[in-house]
């Protein structure tokens, strides 16, 4: 693990992935220091443009509130929602897929059938229709893309599972007496793991994805401020105020990418095929 | 009489003035309008919502039509006369008009729509509700006789509230099958021609209209595009040249209204004065507690939401009434924005942080924010509010279930307390299932004899006081907090001319409309 996070940062794309999250992580956990205002607080007056204001370098929005303060506050949400909703359908997707996988038989058909049954919805549409029924708050939103981002992980695990139940060393397990869930904890997930965390890193960055797209169309929580409802609430002003869409626009893109350079950058690292010239 | 004639005589010296300084209305033309959303039906004895009644209102025609000051105006009733006690109407029909389809206009169709929109038209009915008797002793003549006096009755008959419908198309057969509300028939002065769903609806000129020299303008064409930024583009690329109150984003306003050759008005509402307020639950909560609810009336910055919501549009409430409404008095408690004597009220109500769920009106963008603006005017005082979010019918549901602490509406006012002010407060109107009654739970018997006591009272500076004391008690016990009189902007090309002339606005507008070429 230690030499794979070596050829992560090796990675020139990795390395900028990570260097992204870790200053997105950090403005997420002491921005809210630097302005302990609420994003919500009307603070200046309306489409104030950026870079005008020292105290607003990104300018106010339709209300007069601080586009900085909202990117800010945007950033906790966002992670948040990215990190607990993938851990959310991990914990859904790797137990099933493993069972499914190790298994096989009957078990593994009822089990696939039911995943793609949630496949073959497209999953953005279940996202709405999921969160409108439950009301839009942070907790509906977390639980609808857990819901509909879990099925490719069971897959995923599924897949791997069934290839190293056939290899020498789980074979020896069985032989050697140990029970079936031993087996797969201790024996087999270890071994499946390094897909799933490059699965997971891509996941996060979905998931941010579909909260900013959800929050976009009006289904965000109403509470909280998210880059995807200032995206959206923006949207409607963009010929007279660019600067309100523009700026969230710009953080989603920037995080999702970094996601996607350390997903790239991990499987890298993790694959020993293409490990191996790096080592 | 000889009064009248020095009257007619100075109305024409007038009008042959004014012809001969400025440039008379020109005839011809063709009005490209936007109408949103697509109405269901254009029968407006059947079907009287807001884009309905704006298309139709050119195809119908009610007996009165009003001025801006709510004043009445001839319309197919060329004069009308009350009698000493208030209890009996008599009107005079303008003669020699006809339908659409070259049948005579007479006193019996007057009989026959009351009795059709009696059983379709739910406000007309309640309208009707202390009519007596309607007679018509000749053709021309329509007599209403009322159970007792009843002061708003000289204001039910605008073309929306009780058009005039033609009784030999639909006597004897069953309304809401007959096949003709699919080509509806008038008097107005426009008939329909052509309605391609989804697409537009076309309105031509009636050649025999009864004013003579009217209408102007050609053709109407009233155009169906459901997005709110397509509409806008629409206008600024000259699809179209009428945008109805209504019909783009507040925040488009400002940006259409610095283009060539366009004029923007807010006139043309006072009938309808929509009236915005917040719904504050009188029955628990901290809502319960009047001290609780004056100390929001302190704590919202109206005037910040008219200025950055409304681009300026509307006016700040000062209590139920809107100030268009006949016998509106500015004489009761005052309600400045003032955060600081909000907490003091809020100490004294002994609010202790309870959580407050408040619902926005799912109407759009500029609902939301004006939400999230008064959110944060509570939660600057202290106040702990959670926003709701919900769609149109989990708004409805919430508001007639009473399963809210705050939440915003508006809702039309229709020219007189008796007939839109006092349903949101009397506490008859206290029943679940309606988003337009008294909501709020609110319950003061006091308030419901001075309403029962104002819609009958006469003459009508006996009305003015009893409303000058309903409004004073009103206001000081905030059952509601009133928000905005808002002000939908009618935007045009200024070479449309005439427009909005009426109280009722562009919904019979284009009867003196006319084009400048």
């Amino acid at each position: 693990m230690k030499q794979a996070s070596r050829v992560l940062l090796r990675n020139p794309g990795g390395l900028i992935g990570v260097t992204i999250l870790i200053i997105a992580v950090a403005v997420a956990l002491f921005g809210p220091l630097l302005f302990p205002a609420s994003p919500w607080r009307m603070v200046q007056r309306p489409f104030l443009p950026p870079f005008t204001l020292a105290g607003f370098p990104l300018g106010t929005d339709a209300l007069g509130r601080d586009v900085m303060a909202g990117i800010i506050y945007g950033a906790r949400i966002s992670l948040l929602v990215g990190l607990i909703s993938t851990l959310a359908s991990l914990a859904v997707g790797i137990p099933l897929g493993a069972i499914a996988g190790y298994f096989g038989g009957k078990i593994d058909d009822a089990l696939m059938r039911f995943t793609e049954f949630f496949q073959t919805v497209p999953s953005f549409a279940l996202a709405i229709v999921l969160v409108a029924i439950m009301q839009p708050s942070i907790v509906s939103i977390v639980a609808a893309i857990a819901i509909v981002s879990w099925p490719p992980v069971a897959r995923l695990v599924r897949g791997e599972v069934l290839s190293l139940r056939t290899r020498e060393y789980v074979q020896a397990a069985v032989v050697t007496g140990q029970t079936n869930w031993w087996i797969i904890w201790r024996e087999i997930l270890p071994n499946a793991l390094s897909p799933v965390i490059v699965l997971a890193s891509l996941m996060v960055a979905t998931a941010i994805l579909l909260e900013s797209s959800l929050s976009f169309l009006g289904l965000g929580d109403p509470n909280l401020m998210s880059w995807g409802y200032m995206v959206g609430a923006g949207r409607t002003v963009i010929r007279q105020a660019w600067w309100i869409t523009v700026f969230p626009g710009i953080a989603i893109l920037v995080s999702v990418l970094a996601l996607n350079l350390i997903g790239e950058g991990l499987n890298d690292a993790l694959n020993p095929r293409l490990a191996k010239g790096g080592r | 009489m000889s009064k009248r004639k020095i009257l007619i005589s100075l109305a024409t010296t007038f009008l042959l003035s004014t012809a001969a300084v400025a440039e008379g209305p020109k005839a011809g033309g063709v009005v490209n309008a936007v109408i949103q959303p697509e109405p269901p039906s254009l029968m407006m004895g059947l079907v009287q919502n807001g884009p309905t009644q704006m298309v139709a209102g050119n195809i119908y025609e009610g007996l009165l039509r009003y001025s801006p000051k709510l004043d009445p105006l001839p319309g197919l009733a060329e004069s009308w006369s009350v009698s000493e006690d208030g209890k009996v109407y008599t009107f005079k029909l303008v003669k020699g008009v006809t339908w659409h389809d070259g049948k005579p206009f007479t006193s019996a169709d007057v009989l026959f729509s009351i009795e059709f929109l009696k059983q379709t038209h739910a406000r007309a009915r309640g309208n009707l509700a202390q009519l007596d008797k309607v007679e018509a002793p000749d053709e021309s003549t329509v007599v209403f006789t009322l159970k007792q006096p009843f002061g708003p009755f000289i204001g039910i008959f605008e073309v929306g509230s009780l058009p005039m419908i033609p009784k030999h198309i639909y006597e004897g057969t069953d309304f809401k099958t007959n096949p003709a509300n699919n080509t509806p028939i008038g008097t107005g002065p426009f008939m329909f021609r052509e309605w391609q769903k989804g697409s537009f609806i076309r309105l031509v000129k009636n050649p025999s209209y009864h004013v003579k020299g009217k209408p102007n303008i050609d053709d109407i064409y009233w155009h169906v595009i459901p997005d709110a930024a397509a509409r806008s583009v629409a206008y600024e690329t000259g699809k179209v040249d009428v945008l109805p109150g209504g019909s783009v984003e507040n925040f488009d306003v400002p940006r259409l209204s610095k283009l060539k050759n366009t004029c923007v008005t807010g006139a043309g509402w006072e009938f309808f004065s929509p009236h915005s307020w917040l719904w504050l639950n009188n029955r628990s909560g901290p809502t319960a507690n009047k001290k609780f609810r004056q100390a929001l009336m302190f704590a919202i910055d109206r005037n910040m939401a008219k200025d950055v919501v409304w681009n300026g549009l509307g006016k700040v409430a000062t209590g139920p009434s809107g100030s268009a409404i006949k016998y509106y008095t500015s004489a009761v408690p005052k309600y400045d924005y003032d955060p600081a004597k909000a907490k003091a009220l809020l100490k004294e109500a002994g609010y202790a942080g309870e959580k407050v769920r408040m619902l926005p009106l799912p109407y759009g963008e500029t609902w939301q924010r004006w939400a999230e603006m008064v959110r944060q005017n509570l939660q600057d005082v202290g106040i702990n509010v959670e926003m709701i979010a919900t769609d149109v019918p989990g708004w409805n549901q919430k508001v007639s279930e009473w399963d809210y602490d705050i939440a915003f509406t508006y809702l039309y006012q229709y020219g007189d307390p008796a007939l839109g002010v006092g349903r949101n407060y009397v506490s008859t109107q206290i029943a679940k299932g309606s988003p337009f009654n008294n909501v709020e739970g609110y319950s003061n018997p006091e308030i419901d004899k001075l309403f029962a006591d104002g819609a009958v009272a006469f003459p009508d500076s006996a009305r003015e006081e009893i409303y000058a004391k309903a409004q004073k008690i009103l206001v000081e016990d905030v059952p509601v907090a009133w928000m905005l009189e808002l002000q939908f902007p009618t935007i045009t090309r200024c070479s449309v001319k005439n427009l909005i002339t009426t109280g009722i606005g562009v919904n019979d507008g284009f009867r003196d409309a006319w084009i400048e070429k």
